[in-house]
């Protein structure tokens, strides 16, 4: 599905992914959990990518192990103008408060609530793909 | 659609509870730190913000809670939470919010909390 670069559509992502979670049996809480990473995902796209088509493109995917473990992955990808991954600080709560600008938490989110992260990022784009096991 | 946060709030001596029903993002987070300040403001030492209607707080949302955390804290006050989802309560820690305000299961023990406080 594609998604506009508009106010509260990340919400309609995540109703995409809830049903998809809730299909697979997860628990309500890994649903939040994958809801809240792909809310982060698409508001960084939003607010940093500069989308070229203005558009989100946003791949959900069921699959499962060889061992059986069941999984559910997004893939969030942005027409935009891409980032650097080194040059993004870690943020902390101290930093924040010393800080006027109290925002660059979305990666570390992200990579905290889902089991798997991939960053991929360019000129042409974004792409974050993200695995959350059953 | 919207998803919008509403925020209302009470104080209870020195202590302002602050609820919040929907989604925490920039419009949320402002209008929870408006709500915020009046209380701060009009005397209240302490805050509790009791999230029990809230599924999704996200990273804009949060960064204008430090703020309200911060501006508590430049009062010598004291800021909790409660009726936190696990999911919330994760992204709380992980961002180290908890270490500056408590988390606590139930309104009451935030209260009782904030009140030690800020005593």
């Amino acid at each position: 599905m594609s998604i506009p670069v508009a106010p509260e559509m990340e919400i309609v992502a995540t109703a995409q992914a809830a049903a998809l979670g809730e299909y697979l049996g997860m628990t309500r809480d890994k649903i939040d959990e994958v809801k809240l990473a792909l809310v982060e995902a698409c508001i960084n796209a939003f607010e940093h990518a500069h989308c070229r088509d203005e558009q989100l493109h946003l791949t959900f995917r069921l699959g499962q192990e060889p061992k059986g473990r069941e999984w559910l992955e997004v893939e969030v990808l942005d027409k935009g103008k891409g980032f650097d991954k080194a040059a993004v600080e870690e943020p902390s709560i101290e930093k924040s408060f010393a800080s006027h600008r109290k925002r660059g938490w979305g990666l570390q989110i992200i990579k905290s609530l889902m089991d798997e992260v991939q960053i991929t990022s360019g000129g042409w784009g974004t792409r974050i793909l993200m695995r959350k096991y059953k | 659609m919207s998803e919008s946060c509403k925020v209302s709030s009470e104080r209870r001596g020195d202590v302002a509870i602050l609820w919040t029903d929907g989604y925490i993002n920039n419009q949320g987070g402002e209008e929870i730190a408006r709500e915020a300040y009046v209380h701060l403001e009009q005397g209240a030492r302490g805050l509790v913000l009791n999230l029990e209607k809230t599924r999704i707080v996200n990273s804009i949302g949060i960064s204008i809670l430090i703020e309200v955390l911060e501006k508590v804290m430049d009062r010598k006050g004291a800021l909790a939470f409660c009726g936190l989802t696990p999911t919330i309560d994760k992204t709380f820690r992980i961002m180290g919010l908890a270490q500056y305000a408590e988390i606590y299961p139930t309104q009451e023990e935030a209260i009782r909390g904030v009140d030690a406080k800020t005593a």
